[in-house]
């Protein structure tokens, strides 16, 4: 690390020492397969540009996933949040989604946000997992702190899963009273909701290595549902 | 009976909209007239198929509201509700209109506009065409009724999942050539059936049916302008025909039937529409089906006369359904991925009819299409309007 000054240094949270999440494959309804893979603090400013049109795209409260997860990531990139993970999901390099949580201590973590771009192959629902897999099987976290900000990310967690109530917690995200995916839950729901595959060919982390933005009328469009033209 | 053309038929893209219910009605409305350009020939009457309006919508009498919106007055309204037949339902009413000499020029748009619910709402405004006694109160929903129905077909006949994802791909791709399909995106084999991912990637719905064996909830309208032989006359482009229309029901609760793998109403109402047309299955060129659950179009082409009893699974293995086989099934994309606006869907369906038979169909035109057939599935399965088309010589 680059030497920050006494006063940069007090401003930063403590950083406990974070797993690698080890990429996987996932065959899509599609047939396209999608990396997910961890994205690094550099990796961020193009994060930021593909989330940066979705401030404005009222549905399905992409605006508000999209602002917080804006100010989160760059809390990551400077050093402003604790113990802040992202992940990525990757066709051809393009990016499809990402997902981004913390580590609240050794034994709990907590869910921040799913953001799926390219919509209609449930990319979020294995993101998700995605996220939880990291936390349960690689951060060997006991349990996982979330809520959700949309029905739809209600239907998935919440119901899916199906979470548990935490309701005297409340949660980073506006102070929602929090829901809990404990690790016993976690396994119960791996066979039916968490898949991939490892390790991933050389040939596909080679097309996963850069990420590539679908630009900014596509991100818009994939996201609101309309075709091309209608935007 | 006199005889009755389609002149224009137009419809939205079907999704989720944002539009007020007559706003999406009048924009299919508007999209059929101005493609049977009517010039200054007055539009005598209006019919609405919708199934759900009053309950999801709030709102009632569409037919008077379609026509004050488009300034038809004083032309006739009426709405016609008839669970997911009501589309074919209403065109039967415009047709009946020009046939008995009442009309000249009649709109039949359909509309539903029932995303504006929740996935539970709207799955149950949908159970409620079920027998409220025998089905609806055990919880009894569409899905469940079909995945029942499916597994019986396919321990009877042999279909396996891998039949049902067949129906899927093809469907699905055939909707990424409609510029007005719901679901515009290809899937797999591998993708929804064969990969280990395909657990998560399509889940159960009601066994042995899963997330990509059913339609997506939709919102849409579609229209068609009919108009009688004099009117017919005046007007340039191919003539598409009402060649003939049977309808037909059955018990209302499925497990009433004798044998609830038999759709005697399709066959009933096949054989009437058949019979009117003085045509054969054999003859049909298009047909779009009504698969809200891939096992209904299997099911529905053997009951419809095209494939023997039984062997609808095998006919889709030769790839005789495919956009370039034997007989086209679901070009549109069916309900499947072009999606399913329930009060719409019946006339959607001879939307896409009539545009293949007038060879506007553009990249998913069946090449020399010149009869069309339809089955429009109500209940389950218990009231279904098949229709024929045929496109006249010029």
């Amino acid at each position: 690390m680059a030497h920050i000054s006494d006063l940069e240094a007090s401003l930063r949270p403590p950083a406990m020492e974070m797993p690698p999440y080890p990429p996987k494959a996932i065959t899509l309804a599609s047939g396209e397969v999608m990396v997910v893979r961890q994205v690094e603090r550099e990796e961020i400013p193009t994060l930021l540009e593909a989330i940066y049109p979705l401030l404005w795209v009222e549905r399905d409260f992409y605006d508000i996933v999209a602002a917080r997860l804006f100010g989160e990531l760059l809390a990551y990139k400077r050093y402003r949040v604790k113990d802040e993970y992202v992940l990525a999901g990757l066709i051809d390099g393009v990016l499809a989604g990402m997902v981004n949580g913390r580590l609240v201590d050794a034994k709990t973590g907590m869910s921040y946000h799913t953001l799926t771009i390219r919509r209609g192959l449930r990319v979020g629902s294995h993101l998700f997992a995605a996220k939880m897999e990291y936390h349960i099987e690689h951060c060997k976290q006991e349990e996982v702190l979330i809520v959700a900000e949309s029905p739809i990310g209600f239907r998935r967690w919440m119901i899916e899963y199906p979470l548990e109530k935490r309701f005297e917690v409340q949660h980073e995200l506006g102070g929602v009273p929090s829901w809990v995916l404990p690790r016993e839950t976690y396994y119960n729901a791996k066979p039916r909701l968490v898949s991939g595959r490892r390790p991933v060919s050389e040939e596909l982390i080679g097309r996963a290595e850069r990420i590539v933005l679908p630009g900014e009328e596509t991100v818009v469009r994939q996201v609101a549902g309309e075709k091309e033209g209608e935007v | 009976m006199k005889p009755v053309y389609i002149a224009g038929a137009g419809m939205t893209r079907f999704g989720r909209s944002e539009w007020p219910l007559i706003e999406l009605a009048s924009v299919a409305s508007l999209a059929a007239l101005h493609h049977a350009n009517l010039g200054e020939i007055p539009v005598d009457g209006v019919v609405v198929a919708n199934m759900g309006a009053a309950r999801v919508n709030k709102q009632t009498a569409l037919g008077s509201a379609l026509v004050d919106q488009l300034a038809l007055y004083p032309a006739t309204a009426e709405a016609v509700e008839n669970g997911p037949a009501s589309g074919a339902s209403a065109f039967k009413v415009g047709v009946q209109a020009i046939a008995s000499g009442m009309a000249d020029v009649v709109l039949v748009t359909g509309v539903e506009r029932m995303r504006v619910v929740n996935g539970l709402e709207g799955t149950d405004f949908v159970a409620s065409l079920s027998h409220p006694e025998a089905e609806y109160v055990y919880g009894v929903t569409l899905p469940s009724l079909a995945g029942m129905f499916a597994r019986l077909v396919m321990n009877r006949f042999g279909v396996e999942r891998k039949h049902l994802a067949m129906v899927a791909i093809k469907n699905h791709e055939n909707a990424t050539r409609n510029p007005y399909a719901h679901i515009q995106q290809t899937v797999t084999m591998e993708g929804i059936l064969t990969a280990p991912e395909a657990v998560v990637n399509n889940p159960p719905i009601a066994e042995p049916l899963h997330l990509y064996d059913c339609c997506p909830v939709s919102d849409g309208a579609a229209s068609v302008v009919l108009v009688s032989e004099e009117v017919a006359a005046k007007l340039a482009g191919p003539k598409v025909r009402v060649a003939g229309i049977g309808q037909a029901t059955d018990t209302h609760a499925v497990h009433e039937r004798e044998d609830p793998t038999d759709l005697k109403a399709v066959r009933l109402a096949s054989e009437k529409a058949f019979a009117a047309a003085g045509l054969k299955p054999k003859d049909v060129d298009v047909a779009e089906l009504h698969d809200a659950f891939t096992i209904l179009e299997i099911a529905e082409s053997e009951a419809a006369g095209f494939f023997p009893r039984g062997e609808g699974h095998l006919a889709l293995e030769r790839g005789e359904t495919k956009l370039d086989g034997k007989l086209p099934i679901n070009p549109s994309g069916g309900l499947k991925a072009k999606g399913h606006p329930v009060g719409a869907t019946g006339v959607a369906q001879l939307v896409e009819l009539t545009w293949q038979l007038r060879g506007e169909a553009e990249e998913r035109q069946v090449k020399d299409a010149v009869v069309g057939y339809a089955c429009n599935f109500g209940g389950f399965g218990n009231n279904v309007v098949a229709t024929v088309l045929r496109r006249e010589a010029e």
